[in-house]
């Protein structure tokens, strides 16, 4: 028999156990300090000027959204907005907004903030690169309170797939003295050492809750430590210093997973995309018979044919990429055109393309119908790893048929001289880093007439007629309300880039990253930022940290 | 000569002569890729293993030692001649030339020799082959690496041209270009000697620190430099040893250069 001050001995015992484990619990479910690298110094914290990686990365943790696109299902969820609507001419969007919402500092939400906002966005003297996806034609935005809680905005033009680009909208307070320091994302800026970290703390107003009706978020705290080197920042992730990092390399990537299996995460292929492309600008200081191979779909479309994608994926990053299509990786799951493949490696179908437009060889060395030998250099940047590698490959491949290929890498000024002011280049390979689903954000590369149309660009009209059926194309798509006629008219566009070959795309890189076991919660996908989505959700496991 | 120099000495004409002979040594050549076998440890047909896209890293780092070892000594040359020519007369005229000299020496020490690289080998054209890149490359090191040693070489000229056999030289009547050839270039060959000696491992290093930021000898050409770029990225020595290989070649043959001239003498 246990005595009556044995059993409330063990009662106690027990109740105290009880209160430790609950507390563990706690612990473990809330609170704790994220820790991760920014590879730059933020440029800026105003949510309206972001157009830098470290800077998007604290928009994203701070900042309110009226919408924002799941990472993970590519699908638009509400955000400070319950429910949207866009008229059907796609120049007016009204949304319903959550009521009982304040900002960091205590001040309310309401529709008076987000029409600050966009008047703010839209003011040209900003020069907000966040505001120029919304800019559809001449004439001012204007927008106008319904009720309390409603309010629409109104464009002077159609915007296909408005809705999406609220995703990159922070609402900001109308009437808070503390301006962008206002915020109401899951974090806000608490701490900021130039050259050194950023530290974010919790909002305690932020409005969202689990489905147990806590709180968000759980953690206490993110430090994000400035560190742009790379070996430094992966150190100190093995030390267990850092919890995530949301980009790593394949290198990196392969070395980890080899000495710590289940901290490297693959989430397949991302948005991002290699190619290379042809100087084709007309008055470019190149030979002109160098530009008549180079303007030459059947050239082009034997150089795609000659180099050997697969091996481009499985060596230069370890097969964590895949050979690209197109314009749009498979990992865009609406916007792919899954009717195209990526061009096969076929030598002998290459060489019968050039003789057909005239080339020869001779001694090994091929030579076109006026007898100068194929020999052209490709530029790319100094310092990317993985673009130099694909460059001594695609060298190789090409002298199987007899091109003599120079690889020269530039550091990244003379780079960008050389392929977008004075033209004095042959061939490039560089890549595109795409965050957004939308093809709209490939106007500016599309059209004859814009800044990035890489192989001849600012065209004052179109200088060929599937250049003129693109520009046809992706104006229609951009001004169409219809989301089945825009896809209909972009999978043409892709078509056209299969057939043209204007860009010669390589690989898309795979979404690698590391997260540590003692986050919990954690999604790695292929969308940025890759690792903390949902960071509002992630917690911290104390008794992993600290056996790490 | 001390058994330390006569061990550098050996090392370094050792280094030399199994790169000359990479030919022979490495068959498959430094730029042909075994795309089957990227990143592989060493083996019987890889000594050092491959690098990333499968080319042979033993075949790599003889060809890449022959290149740097070998024209670090042109660029060197080519850099002591023009330190001569200005150091050297400007020493030996004296007077204004040599205040110019010293103070058009001092302004080029004063720019950021890195960048100044980066930027003329930005301005090079394009389509010129590896081994041109080469060339060009070590002759903009030699060309713009003359300023130190023409510095000390004003100052040697300067203290023979007020010396006592330069002085009596004058008296029995010989001057001008005669005079500097008979009497003061050979008393300069030492200096000259030091300093194309000295030049060397800085060339080789500067043409590795190009190669580290991906501006060195085009693709596919190795170098030290371009060689050492394999190292990022690596977090453990432990994990591959055997790609310090390059590292350990470049600190021994630099050792072995500054054991050489360290001493009392340098192999004049």
């Amino acid at each position: 028999m246990i005595g009556r001050r044995s059993f409330l001995l063990l009662l106690r015992c027990f109740t105290l156990l009880c209160v430790a484990l609950t507390a563990l619990a706690a612990l473990a479910q809330n609170g704790g300090e994220l820790r991760f690298c920014l590879r730059s110094e933020p440029k800026t914290f105003d949510p309206l000027l972001v157009d830098d990686d470290s800077s998007l990365s604290i928009r994203y943790l701070t900042g309110g959204v009226l919408v924002r696109v799941n990472r993970h299902t590519q699908e638009l969820e509400p955000g400070l907005a319950e429910s949207w609507k866009v008229s059907n001419d796609g120049t007016v969007i009204t949304f319903k907004l959550r009521r009982g919402i304040s900002f960091s500092d205590g001040s309310p939400f309401s529709p008076e903030d987000v029409a600050f906002t966009m008047h703010r966005l839209m003011d040209p003297a900003l020069h907000s690169s966040t505001g120029d996806a919304f800019r559809s034609g001449s004439g001012a935005l204007t927008t106008k309170i319904t009720a309390p809680d409603q309010i629409s905005i109104i464009f002077p033009a159609p915007i296909a797939g408005m809705e999406r680009l609220f995703d990159q909208v922070a609402i900001m307070s109308a009437h808070s003295p503390k301006k962008e320091a206002a915020v109401l994302g899951p974090f806000m800026v608490a701490e900021y050492k130039a050259g050194s970290s950023v530290l974010l703390r919790r909002n305690p107003n932020y409005w969202k809750k689990d489905s147990q009706g806590r709180r968000l978020p759980y953690l206490d705290s993110i430090r994000l430590d400035i560190q742009s080197n790379r070996d430094v920042e992966m150190l100190r992730f093995k030390r267990g210093e850092l919890d995530l990092i949301n980009v790593i390399d394949s290198d990196y990537f392969d070395r980890l997973a080899a000495g710590s299996p289940g901290l490297a995460h693959d989430a397949g292929p991302s948005l991002d995309s290699d190619f290379m492309w042809f100087n084709e600008v007309t008055n470019a200081p190149i030979p002109e018979y160098k530009r008549a191979w180079f303007r030459s779909t059947n050239f082009r479309r034997a150089i795609s044919q000659a180099i050997n994608r697969d091996d481009l994926s499985r060596v230069v990053f370890g097969g964590h990429a895949q050979p690209a299509v197109g314009p749009v990786s498979a990992a865009n799951k609406f916007w792919f055109n899954s009717q195209l493949k990526a061009e096969p490696y076929r030598p002998d179908a290459a060489m019968q393309r050039l003789k057909a437009d005239g080339f020869h060889l001779q001694s090994g060395a091929l030579f076109d119908k006026g007898g100068n030998p194929v020999e052209f250099s490709i530029v790319t940047n100094a310092g990317s790893k993985p673009r130099e590698r694909m460059a001594v490959m695609i060298q190789e491949d090409l002298g199987k048929l007899g091109i003599k290929v120079n690889v020269v890498t530039l550091d990244f000024p003379s780079l960008i001289e050389r392929i977008s002011q004075n033209f004095n280049y042959e061939a490039a390979v560089l890549g595109f880093r795409n965050d957004d689903l939308d093809p709209n954000g490939q106007m500016n590369i599309w059209l004859s007439s814009a800044e990035n149309h890489a192989w001849n660009p600012l065209q004052k009209s179109p200088e060929t007629a599937w250049e003129a059926e693109i520009d046809r194309l992706m104006r229609m798509q951009a001004s169409a309300a219809d989301l089945k006629k825009r896809k209909e008219s972009f999978d043409r566009v892709q078509e056209i880039v299969a057939e043209q070959a204007p860009f010669i795309y390589l690989v898309n890189p795979n979404a690698l990253s590391a997260v540590s076991k003692s986050v919990e919660g954690a999604d790695p996908g292929i969308l940025s930022p890759q690792t903390f989505w949902n960071a509002e959700r992630l917690t911290l496991n104390p008794t992993t940290r600290a056996s790490r | 000569m001390t058994f330390a120099r006569k061990l550098a000495c050996i090392i370094v004409l050792a280094v030399c002569a199994t790169s000359l002979a990479a030919n022979w040594l490495a068959p498959a050549g430094y730029a042909k890729q075994f795309r089957e076998a990227p990143s592989a440890p060493p083996s019987r047909q890889h000594l050092l293993g491959t690098d990333e896209i499968g080319r042979d890293r033993f075949a790599r780092v003889l060809y890449g030692t022959r290149i740097s070892l070998l024209l670090a000594p042109a660029a060197a040359l080519v850099s002591t001649a023009l330190a001569a020519v200005v150091g050297g007369l400007a020493g030996y005229l004296g007077g204004i030339w040599l205040r110019m000299a010293r103070g058009f020496t001092d302004l080029f020490l004063s720019l950021p020799w890195l960048f100044l690289l980066i930027t003329v080998r930005a301005l090079m054209p394009l389509n010129v082959a590896p081994v041109v890149s080469v060339l060009i490359t070590f002759f903009i090191l030699g060309l713009l690496g003359w300023a130190a040693s023409a510095r000390v070489l004003s100052t040697s000229a300067d203290a023979l041209r007020n010396s006592d056999f330069v002085l009596q030289a004058r008296a029995s009547g010989l001057h001008g270009a005669r005079l500097f050839v008979v009497h003061v270039l050979p008393n300069l060959k030492p200096v000259l000697y030091a300093q194309f000696w000295i030049s060397i491992p800085v060339f080789i290093l500067s043409e590795a620190n190009l190669g580290i930021l991906g501006l060195g000898v085009a693709e596919p050409l190795p170098s030290w430099g371009s060689l050492l770029r394999e190292l990022e990225g690596l977090i453990s020595f432990r994990e591959e040893p055997w790609r310090l290989a390059p590292l350990v070649l470049l600190i021994v043959v630099m050792t072995s250069f500054q054991m050489l001239l360290s001493n009392e003498e340098v192999p004049a």
